[in-house]
């Protein structure tokens, strides 16, 4: 049980009459990189708000290194590090301003926690006179995430940190996180992509406020049971229609210009798919067998 | 303690980075007392009159010469005949016109009693009325001077006589007032406005999140706030001292102090009206409606509390400013101390009290 450091237990949250939170429980071991992966308004947020004692939950318990987050609120926010959707640093003060306004509130200073976050911050050193709001994008998570790690917690977490960076700040964050994972650090961290699924040591998939999976990436695309087909033409409107209207197709989700199709009998004669299409006046068809990706399993688990 | 001073200094690299901060807290104290001296002063200066002497005596040229040289009129129009009284007015530039009946000497030295007829311009009410008492002061103070020092017989109708304020002069009233006006306001209307603004940006969050506790955050607001507005004060009474020549006739330390703990209870008003907003905007508002009108109407600043409906009166108590007003009006026109003013300084440090213990106790923890 020592190594428990976040346990969920059969949590809700109601706002008025809408029930944001159903039932959801979870536990995370110390030093796991752990994901909660779902749509907008799945209840992520709200999850993270009452685990960072910032809401009350309507039921069920939540608790942190052993501590409770109703009764315990004030000893769990000395050990968290938290990092809202939105950016949420002071943007009328420098890079430096903020990183310092935040080490003092928690009593320390960045010379004596340097170290934990010296890999992030000699990335955004060089502005560090430059006002918090005149940032880029990927610049204001780094600074953010720099803020949030200042007081070593011993768990971070981070709602929606890579939502609208760029694909390249969002790879660099996430390579971040491993490192701060490898120092030991728990870490939770919502997020609507599910290609950075892969990334997290083990994953919740979120939908309507109940997970409907928990496990590792690898087990959740292995659980996928079904194989998948990933199938293209020019016309990929009418594809999807044509391919619904076949008896032994079962699902048709677009990924990108991909289409990608289950089958109700488990298998697909490639030669006779790509014959019915033709039939139906269709060009440039691409038909290929593929391994299903963790939107797959969303898609799936969603029916 | 470094977290407050922390705390403390972040406050401050807001306000002197934010432009229309700094323009709401200097400049407007600054732009009201000057609109309210020299716009809206009620006090007389360079009035335009006319006067009809039917006489042409040496004393009704003696009174005439009185008037024009008492630095209040400015005699412009010399009429001639009860009809061009008037035209003179219509023309819009006399406010006054005086009339010396014929034979004004002769009839003073054999009936001891003469009439000076004073024709205001009554459009505006107190203009004319304030007018109209000048000019019977100076002529009576005419008679008391030149004819009654003679040891002449003649009568002396009471002295109109402004307690202490006998030059009638605006000031008096309105730097009181605009004091307690722009204090309640700036102090009030920035300080939850800053609170919001840590709302409304999602900073908040973080710093609920962070181990402060309430009482460092909402006190580290107020530090930097209470400094601005003690400056702003000490502008507001230097420029009502050397710009208007309002007199500072108590003890300038004690002025200090209260201005000192009015600050503080408008303040505190201030960081409750933040805890029942969530946006700037909200808080603005709130400020605006809930401070600035009662503060103008129901404080005595412009209309007096004695005249209005009992009602309102018992509002008018309520109003922090009121005290404020009479413990101002009280140190720098009366010069009175402690012993005089002690109930209504008693009244706002409750005041004080009451709202730090509120918004301590409302403010919230948490999100919801």
């Amino acid at each position: 049980m020592q190594n428990i450091t976040v346990e969920v237990n059969n949590l809700k949250k109601s706002y008025d009459k809408v029930e944001a939170v159903k039932g959801v429980s979870f536990s995370v071991s110390k030093g796991e990189l752990f994901g909660l992966i779902g749509p907008d308004g799945a209840g992520k947020t709200s999850i993270f708000r009452i685990l960072t004692t910032l809401m009350f939950p309507s039921e069920g318990s939540a608790r942190l290194l052993g501590l409770d987050v109703v009764n315990d609120f004030k000893e769990i926010r000395n050990n968290i590090g938290y990092m809202p959707q939105r950016f949420s640093l002071y943007q009328d003060l420098s890079v430096e301003e903020n990183l310092t306004f935040f080490a003092t509130i928690f009593g320390t200073t960045i010379r004596e926690n340097y170290n934990l976050i010296k890999d992030i911050y000699v990335q955004i050193e060089p502005f560090k006179n430059r006002l918090a709001g005149k940032l880029s994008g990927g610049m204001k998570q780094k600074l953010a995430l720099s803020c949030a790690l200042i007081h070593s917690p011993n768990i971070l977490i981070l709602d929606e940190p890579t939502t609208g960076v760029d694909a390249v700040s969002r790879k660099e964050f996430w390579e971040m996180l491993i490192r701060l994972k490898e120092k030991g650090i728990t870490i939770l961290v919502s997020t609507p992509y599910m290609d950075e699924a892969n990334m997290c040591d083990r994953v919740a998939l979120i939908q309507n406020g109940e997970i409907m999976s928990i496990d590792t990436p690898d087990k959740i695309i292995g659980n996928f049971g079904s194989k998948l087909w990933a199938v293209k033409s020019r016309n990929i409107y009418q594809l999807i229609k044509d391919l619904r209207s076949l008896d032994f197709i079962e699902t048709v989700f677009p990924f990108g210009e991909y289409l990608h199709v289950t089958s109700k009998t488990g298998s697909i004669d490639i030669e006779k798919l790509q014959s019915i299409l033709i039939e139906k006046n269709h060009t440039d068809i691409h038909i290929q067998e593929i391994r299903a990706n963790i939107e797959d399993c969303f898609m799936a688990l969603m029916k | 303690m470094n977290r407050f001073i922390g705390f403390v200094k972040k406050e401050f690299h807001h306000i002197f980075r934010d432009y229309r901060t700094m323009l709401i807290l200097f400049g407007m104290p600054i732009a009201q007392i000057l609109i309210f001296g020299y716009v809206v002063a009620n006090e007389i200066k360079d009035v335009n009159i006319g006067i009809l002497d039917k006489s042409k005596d040496n004393v009704t040229q003696e009174i005439t010469n009185k008037i024009t040289s008492s630095g209040f009129f400015i005699l412009s129009d010399n009429i001639n005949s009860d009809n061009e009284i008037e035209e003179a007015f219509k023309k819009g530039v006399v406010r006054q016109v005086i009339v010396f009946e014929p034979n004004f000497a002769q009839k003073l030295k054999r009936e001891g009693v003469v009439n000076v007829q004073i024709i205001a311009d009554a459009s505006d009410a107190n203009t004319a009325n304030m007018v109209s008492n000048y000019t019977k002061a100076i002529i009576n103070n005419y008679v008391q001077t030149n004819l009654n020092s003679r040891g002449l017989p003649y009568k002396i109708i009471p002295e109109v006589r402004m307690l202490y304020n006998e030059e009638l002069k605006g000031v008096y009233m309105f730097v009181p007032g605009t004091m307690a006006l722009i204090l309640m306001l700036v102090s009030a209307m920035m300080t939850s406005i800053s609170i919001a603004r840590e709302k409304e940006m999602g900073t908040m969050e973080i710093l609920l999140v962070s181990p402060l506790k309430p009482l460092p955050i909402v006190v580290g607001k107020v530090i930097p706030y209470m400094a601005l507005s003690f400056i702003n004060a000490i502008l507001i009474i230097a420029l009502s001292y050397f710009v208007f020549g309002m007199p500072i006739n108590g003890s300038l330390i004690f002025l200090l102090l209260e201005t000192l703990l009015f600050i503080f209870m408008a303040l505190s008003l201030g960081i409750l009206i933040s805890t029942v907003s969530n946006s700037q905007m909200e808080a603005m508002f709130i400020s605006m409606f809930a401070l600035l009108l009662p503060t103008m109407l129901l404080s005595g600043f412009i209309f007096p509390i004695e005249n209005m409906p009992v009602v309102l009166q018992w509002l008018c108590n309520l109003m922090p400013a009121k005290y404020f007003i009479i413990i101002i009006k009280n140190i720098m026109i009366k010069g009175s101390s402690v012993l005089i003013v002690w109930k209504e300084t008693l009244v706002i440090a409750g005041m004080t009290v009451f709202f730090l213990a509120m918004s301590v106790k409302k403010f919230k923890v948490r999100l919801e």
